[in-house]
């Protein structure tokens, strides 16, 4: 299968070049998907689907422009390769354009252990048996749970070909799926939903479905007769579900793009303390297995670790090809092409690393706390770090979980925040590719009643 | 050059027959199902990107698919092609088909031969996508001078323009094959403001189902780069954002996103029928002050969240939602309002070939009441008056919802004051409502940038409210 998406790089690749384009470069990727979920113990929906998506990047001179299609019969890719060499004539001279400095390529990459060949050896009925077996563990966890949104299992198999003009093209496959359940208790207050899911690129990554719907179930309950409580400043415990989004506005305000743009609250700190001791972030794509690995990047660049926060002192951005040369300074191997076709600044496996801390022992710290289980709303701004969410938790009374709240929000300020980390748990969980264990910042505006 | 169509252009360029689409229904439906239908997409769409004055990147992107679905009571088999070859739609539809155990007889009525709708919402000369690119580019440039030159202080534009021209098909098994022709374009301007080492952003947008001649008035490129750059200077001089609950006045038009998180998806027919939302069972009661009517209308000519059909091919309406404060329906698709016995309400919606359709908002607003804005403003002692927002969201099974106000002022002793920092605005989608005291005589719908996120589908849609006065509100700034 690869040789045929190389053979349709090359020749697109070749077709830009004929046009008129100095140089250009392509990725292709075909992903091979299947998806099931079930409620109530029945097949709900059940997806198949083989698709595939040509992302093209073409220059003229110091010009450019890209397109994308799904639609890999020649004709049509032919009649796009040329409308974006066209395309690219009317776009304007830019300094920093251009392919990667072929020096950069390589051809010598490690095994990543990406792919699983395993996945196939589960037949349908297997997939489905999964999710059921996932959303009957929730359901029977307890009597308060009287229904459920379902559960899912989800499984994709991908293959990414990149290449270029400058002769680089390689190539590589993938697999990854995934089992969610999510269950809904319901008392007199009302009812609550909460969900678990493991992700893993490989079948025995998985935790197994009945652990997943138990732990989805006690996720559930424990938001049962959720109360408001009044407004106060207090310690804010973050679980490694909520601690990962706060990760992810790191991430945001480190990307060379946000940078140059002047869209970040990290402008001008590298060398410079932005977190608490303790706290270490990095960008990590060589880890073998992980969600975000590559051995190359969407521009053809081989990955990278590259640290960003060492023990509280801010180390690096992440870069394109492009946002390097802005800045004067190396590419990262962070190109990630955009749905557009265009090539923007994406994570690896970019988390915050594990502290000493059970989250037993974190929250036991605290006197008088929140402990925090779901945020949600866009309250985030980039550009200053202001910070405000809605919040569902578990008040920490004396160091013990004791009832949740919801109707609430945290606010406070992302600088702030991380300098404010006061302990770092030793739970780090990839629910995703930007993950983090449990934290705790010393303390937050909570609003409420 | 493209005039009105008197067919679809999968049977006039890409040569599809109505027997075509027999078999392929026919082979959906091999192993019984109730239902099953095609939906054939061709969508191009262009975008285009401004920064540091130059033109960055052009875009432009071509799909082509079909999805087939097949229903069998409760279940939904899925698959799609991504071309419209022969062979690989028959493999789709037998993909589909592996979800129905002959649970019925399916079998297909002869199909139609493909009609569009006569309320044509959107009907224009020349597709957006087909014109000189050139026209484009001056939008752009016209909107970054504008910004650049409202102030010294904004340092930093990034303007985009986009547009698209979906072609759709439906036919389905009860013999219907419908297709439209659906424009849309945007254009944004998003400005960053420098005063020493203080820095803030600006963003205005504005769009809908036209050429580019929406953008005049309201929607001139210089007129939404002006308030761009008002927003990011404004907010160099916020202060922080009052905690608690207080009194809440929403201006008029964007604010109406409170009507699409605290209202609007409770009301998905999926999640009542499933007995998952925090509306289950309330129609016919009280929900909301009887100063509150709120409506999900697609046929209103030339808003971004216009269809003339749905994603099912059924035609779009006026579906009322809450009536003087009580609950009256549901947003229904096919597969909700044929198990909950309901009308079809045409909110049957996908973000594409490769996804399943389901309920969706269209635009969703609150009708008109009486009151004068000012006498709003007036009559609050200590609150909030929230102009523009960011996004929102909403847990659809307590019902807990927040919005993120972008701009944002203090109210004190009937008087608008400071401007505040963005703050959420927390609260509860069946009982918020109970707490309007007062509609404004002033509705606006949004300026056409809705994109509704579900399920990890992306659709197009609109908001708009009157000036509203909600007694208490949880805002969550960081001043106690």
């Amino acid at each position: 299968m690869t040789d045929q998406l190389k053979e349709a790089a090359e020749k697109v690749v070749q077709r830009a070049v004929r046009m008129g384009a100095t140089s250009a470069d392509v990725l292709i990727r075909e992903d091979d998907t299947f998806s099931v979920s079930v409620r109530m113990g029945e097949v709900e929906t059940l997806k198949q689907a083989i698709s595939r998506n040509v992302l093209l990047r073409v220059f003229v001179g110091k010009r450019t422009a890209t397109s994308t299609t799904s639609d890999l019969s020649p004709g049509v890719v032919n009649r796009l390769v040329d409308d974006t060499v066209e395309m690219a004539r009317i776009t304007s001279e830019d300094e920093s354009g251009g392919l990667p400095d072929a020096s950069l390529f390589g051809n010598d990459f490690p095994d990543l252990e990406l792919l699983d060949t395993t996945w196939e050896n589960l037949s349908p009925p297997d997939r489905i048996d999964m999710a059921i077996r996932a959303e009957r563990a929730a359901l029977k966890a307890h009597p308060g749970i009287v229904n459920s949104e379902g559960a899912t299992f989800d499984y994709s198999r991908s293959c990414t070909v990149v290449g270029n003009s400058s002769g680089f093209f390689g190539e590589y496959e993938g697999t990854g799926g995934g089992i969610a359940a999510a269950p809904v208790v319901q008392s007199q207050g009302g009812m609550q939903r909460d969900l678990w899911m493991s992700v893993s690129r490989r079948v025995d990554g998985l935790e197994s479905p009945e652990e997943i719907g138990r732990k989805a179930a006690e996720r559930a309950l424990r938001r049962l007769d959720a109360r408001k409580i009044s407004t106060c400043e207090v310690p804010v415990v973050f679980d490694p579900m909520t601690a990962r989004s706060l990760v992810g506005h790191i991430f945001q305000a480190v990307a060379g793009e946000s940078i140059y743009r002047r869209m970040s609250f990290l402008i001008d700190e590298v060398g410079k303390r932005v977190a608490a001791p303790g706290v270490t972030i990095v960008d990590d794509a060589r880890l073998r297995g992980g969600l975000g690995s590559s051995p190359f990047d969407d521009e053809g660049i081989p990955t990278q670790t590259t640290p960003v926060i060492e023990d509280g002192v801010l180390r690096n951005y992440l870069h394109t090809a492009y946002s390097a040369r802005k800045l004067g300074t190396r590419p990262t191997g962070n190109g990630t092409r955009a749905a557009t076709g265009t090539v923007t600044i994406g994570p690896t496996n970019f988390y915050l690393k594990n502290g000493a801390h059970t989250p037993e022992e974190i929250i036991a710290s605290v006197k008088s706390g929140l402990y925090l289980v779901e945020l949600i709303g866009f309250g985030v701004n980039g550009v200053t770090g202001d910070y405000s969410k809605g919040a569902v938790g578990i008040w920490i009374e004396n160091g013990k979980l004791s009832y949740p709240v919801h109707e609430i929000t945290i606010a406070g300020n992302l600088r702030q925040m991380f300098e404010n980390i006061e302990m770092v748990g030793n739970d780090l969980a990839f629910l995703g590719s930007v993950a983090a264990p449990t934290i705790k910042i010393k303390k937050m505006v909570i609003s409420g009643d | 050059m493209e005039t009105t169509r008197t067919n679809t252009i999968f049977f006039e360029k890409y040569s599809v027959t109505t027997r075509d689409l027999e078999t392929y229904l026919s082979e959906a439906l091999s192993r019984g199902g109730d239902y099953t239908d095609l939906y054939f997409e061709y969508r191009i769409s262009h975008s285009i990107i401004l920064e540091e004055q130059i033109i960055k990147s052009a875009t432009k992107s071509v799909n082509m698919g079909v999805g087939v679905r097949v229903l069998s009571g409760e279940k939904t088999g899925y698959a799609y092609s991504d071309d419209l070859n022969r062979e690989n739609i028959l493999k789709a539809a037998r993909t589909a088909a592996f979800i129905a155990h002959s649970s019925s007889e399916g079998g297909t009525t002869g199909l139609s031969a493909p009609i569009s709708l006569e309320n044509d919402l959107y009907s224009i000369p020349l597709q957006p996508v087909d014109l000189e690119i050139a026209g484009k580019i001056a939008l752009l440039h016209e909107a970054d001078f504008a910004a650049r030159s409202y102030d010294s202080r904004i340092q930093q534009v990034q303007c985009s323009y986009l547009d698209e021209t979906k072609h759709v098909m439906i036919a389905s098994s009860d013999g219907r094959c419908v297709w439209d022709v659906q424009p849309l374009v945007r254009l944004n301007v998003m400005c960053v403001a420098e005063a020493g080492s203080q820095r803030q952003s600006g963003y205005q947008g504005g769009g809908g189902r036209r050429s580019v001649d929406i953008f005049t008035g309201d929607l001139d490129p210089k007129t939404l780069a002006r308030e761009s750059a008002r927003q990011a200077l404004l907010q160099l001089n916020a202060v922080g954002a009052p905690a608690g609950p207080m009194e809440v006045v929403l201006g008029p038009g964007w604010p109406g996103i409170l009507l699409h998180e605290a209202i609007g998806h409770g009301l998905e027919a999926d999640f009542n029928r499933k007995g998952t939302s925090a509306f289950t069972g309330l129609v016919g009661q009280k929900v909301a002050s009887e100063l509150c009517t709120v409506v999900d209308d697609g046929t209103i000519p030339f808003r971004r969240g216009s269809l003339n059909v749905d994603d099912e091919g059924n035609p779009t309406h006026e579906t009322v939602l809450i009536e003087n404060g009580i609950l009256r329906g549901y947003l229904q698709d096919k597969l909700s309002a044929g198990l909950m016995k309901a009308p079809i309400t045409g909110n049957g919606r996908r973000q594409g070939y490769e996804h399943i359709p389901m309920p969706r908002m269209t635009n969703t607003f609150m009708k008109a009441g009486e009151s004068a804005p000012e006498d709003i403003i007036k009559s609050v002692k200590r609150g909030l008056y929230a102009v523009q927002f960011g996004g929102g969201q909403v847990d659809i099974t307590s019902g807990k919802f927040v919005f993120s106000a972008s701009e944002a002022y203090l109210i004190e002793d009937g008087h608008i004051t400071a401007p505040v920092k963005g703050a959420t605005l927390v609260g509860d989608g069946p009982t918020v409502l109970r707490q309007v005291t007062m509609v404004g005589n002033d509705l606006q719908l949004d300026m056409g940038v809705g994109i509704c996120g579900k399920e990890g589908q992306s659709v197009p849609v609109g908001v708009g409210l009157p000036t509203i006065k909600i007694q208490e509100m949880t805002v969550g700034g960081t001043e106690k």
